[in-house]
């Protein structure tokens, strides 16, 4: 099966008072059809920079290399014209806070209208019972009222099921969601998760859902990508990687996480915090913070390499992290 | 939307009542008074009381109050002691005038802001942007009268385009004899609203909303007129409301430059000749044109922001 979405040395940096600054570091990775790949890391690795730069939709001052092969073209050197194409009608995007991503001063029907007028050939009358058809998709009820009714109205739930139905309004193949269910309550979560889920068992589409939140991989994606300062540092079937993760960081993350029905042991943490953008560390960005850590870590930068069970890590140390396992240090 | 609406009107009242009792106050403290105004200083005391029972200032405050409330409440704002004319008439004789320059200036400079400030917004810090926020930067540092004293010079007395004075006799006169006029109240607005508009666009630019309405593929022009520069206009019209009082306060210079005939001149007049009923009427017209747009500024920012209208 040939891969919907292949990223290629994606690399992102910032004009940072003369001196760029590289948010996303070279990465690579595949997105199957009807595969939701988790992007996973902390606060500042990158993975909204990731989704945001797949779409081109960086600042001016950031400047963005590598490829992004979407069907075979690339969306990196396509026209603008041929990039509205795919935004919003072949590719679509739900942000993190639909609080701000919403339009506050426009009725949801013309923020829901205005992705069909783009990409569909549909009449008026046909774009008023798409925008039922959708509220009704994403489980909006009393569809025809709310549909005149602006962002500020809703809840923060409903407000991001709005988001959805805009992004899934002319049926794209693939949906990138940056951190979808991080402004929710857990039951709301829940519920969000589920609808994406559902869709795209629905609509057969392929998802990348960005997270922090590793309760969230565990119980969406089929595949995980972890990343730590710009870069990914593993990634790999989400049962293999829980199971046995083969990169330090990994090993802490999955560590940090109170597990329930298992034998009672001390939580594993990560000292430190993760290095700004303006001071990362030479070698292995994550030796400073890393218990495994030799000479070797803080020379050399390591390079992402397949391992056992489809995995892979960049990692000197795989065997001493596997050799350790989860149980606390 | 109409709840605002009629909420908003209702509220009107109170304010208009309150603008009744300040002009009332207001040319009471003034100094000197209005019959030595008429009589001048060698005025006999038999003449002095007999002026004063006709205007009724022998009366205590308060009844004076009432009766100033009764005649504005019959549209009667005494007469003029200058021009011996009803103080009704001079304002329905001037002030239109003021109100069609102020408009004017009004539409001016939202037509040079408006595009302007989307050019530099989006152009930010390149050659355009400076070029135009240098040009309206001295705009804006020109005093009005300099700067209708120099356009009337070019543009009226050298090149013959524009007449340098008065008021013409039909709408299109109007017009053309406002030009000038308006075009030099007009610049210093524009500069403000430009600048003003300008970080707005800049602000909203950036904003989340208008990344994800990008990311839905629609196209640029829709993305500039629908999501931009309606956010971004917000903050824009209420600072135009406000400045519309400005906007008067320089007519009164602009209309003695330029010789019009308008309110602001009346008012300068009357100011000098203790014309307190014209003073008193004049202020009352002026408040209630303000009021006026403070209103439609609520009503346009409603309707350009829902939450507004809530």
């Amino acid at each position: 099966m040939t891969p919907a979405l292949q990223v290629r040395h994606l690399s992102t940096t910032f004009g940072h008072h003369g001196t760029p600054v590289t948010a996303v570091d070279d990465i690579s990775f595949d997105v199957m059809p009807g595969e939701v790949l988790g992007l996973v890391g902390e606060s500042g690795s990158g993975k909204s920079v990731t989704l945001r730069s797949i779409m081109r939709l960086m600042p001016h001052h950031s400047a963005v290399t590598g490829s992004v092969l979407w069907q075979g073209c690339d969306l990196m050197t396509m026209t603008e014209a041929e990039l509205r194409r795919v935004r919003g009608g072949e590719i679509s995007m739900i942000f993190q806070e639909p609080g701000t991503a919403l339009n506050p001063v426009l009725p949801v029907r013309v923020q829901i209208e205005e992705n069909l007028r783009a990409h569909t050939e549909l009449s008026a009358a046909g774009r008023a019972a798409r925008c039922l058809e959708l509220m009704d998709l994403v489980g909006i009820p009393d569809a025809k009222r709310r549909l005149t009714q602006y962002p500020h109205q809703f809840s923060g739930g409903m407000r991001q099921r709005v988001m959805i139905a805009i992004a899934l309004a002319s049926n794209p193949k693939l949906l990138l969601a940056d951190e979808p269910t991080t402004a929710l309550d857990v039951t709301i979560q829940d519920q969000i998760l589920k609808l994406i889920l559902d869709l795209r068992d629905e609509l057969a589409m392929s998802v990348v859902f960005v997270t922090h939140d590793l309760g969230v991989v565990a119980a969406t994606c089929d595949r995980m990508a972890v990343m730590y300062a710009g870069r990914i540092v593993e990634s790999g079937p989400v049962p293999a990687v829980f199971a046995q993760p083969n990169h330090a960081y990994t090993r802490g993350l999955l560590g940090s996480v109170p597990r329930s029905g298992t034998e009672r042991s001390p939580l594993l943490s990560i000292e430190g915090t993760p290095p700004g953008l303006t001071s990362r560390p030479a070698g292995c960005a994550f030796h400073p913070r890393c218990a495994f850590a030799t000479d070797l870590c803080r020379r050399e930068s390591p390079a992402l390499q397949d391992r056992a069970a489809g995995q892979a890590a960049a990692c000197f140390h795989s065997d001493r992290v596997i050799a350790a396992g989860l149980a606390g240090s | 939307m109409s709840l605002f609406f009629l909420r908003r009107l209702i509220q009107l009242i109170p304010t208009l009542a309150f603008i009744l009792v300040v002009v009332f106050v207001l040319v009471r403290l003034l100094p000197g008074d209005p019959t030595s105004a008429i009589l001048g200083d060698r005025a006999l005391d038999a003449d002095v009381a007999r002026i004063n029972h006709d205007l009724g200032l022998d009366r205590s405050i308060p009844v004076q109050f009432v009766l100033f409330l009764k005649a504005v409440a019959t549209g009667n704002l005494g007469n003029s002691i200058t021009l011996k004319l009803p103080v009704t008439t001079l304002i329905a004789q001037r002030l239109p005038v003021t109100v069609m320059l102020t408009v004017m200036a009004a539409l001016m400079s939202l037509v040079m802001a408006v595009p302007l400030a989307f050019v530099a917004a989006l152009r930010r810090d390149e050659l355009a942007d400076s070029a135009i926020r240098g040009t309206f930067q001295v705009g804006l540092s020109m005093p009005v009268f300099y700067l209708g004293l120099i356009l009337l010079t070019v543009f009226g007395a050298r090149l013959g385009w524009f007449p340098v004075g008065g008021y013409g006799d039909s709408f299109g006169e109007h017009i053309y004899h406002l030009f000038l006029p308006a075009f030099t109240l007009a610049l210093s607005l524009a500069a403000i609203l430009m600048r003003n508009l300008r970080a707005a666009i800049i602000g909203v630019v950036g904003a989340e909303y208008v990344v994800f309405a990008r990311s839905k593929g629609i196209m640029p022009g829709v993305i500039l007129m629908r999501h931009v520069l309606r956010s971004a206009l917000i903050s824009t019209v209420s600072l135009f409301g406000l400045s519309v009082g400005t906007l008067l306060g320089g007519a009164v210079i602009t209309e003695t430059v330029f010789a019009i005939p308008g309110a602001g001149r009346l008012m300068i007049d009357s100011i000098y000749g203790r014309d307190y009923p014209v003073v008193q009427g004049m202020t009352m017209a002026l408040a209630v044109v303000v009021s006026l747009t403070f209103f439609l500024t609520d009503v346009v920012e409603a309707w350009l922001d829902p939450r507004v209208a809530r």
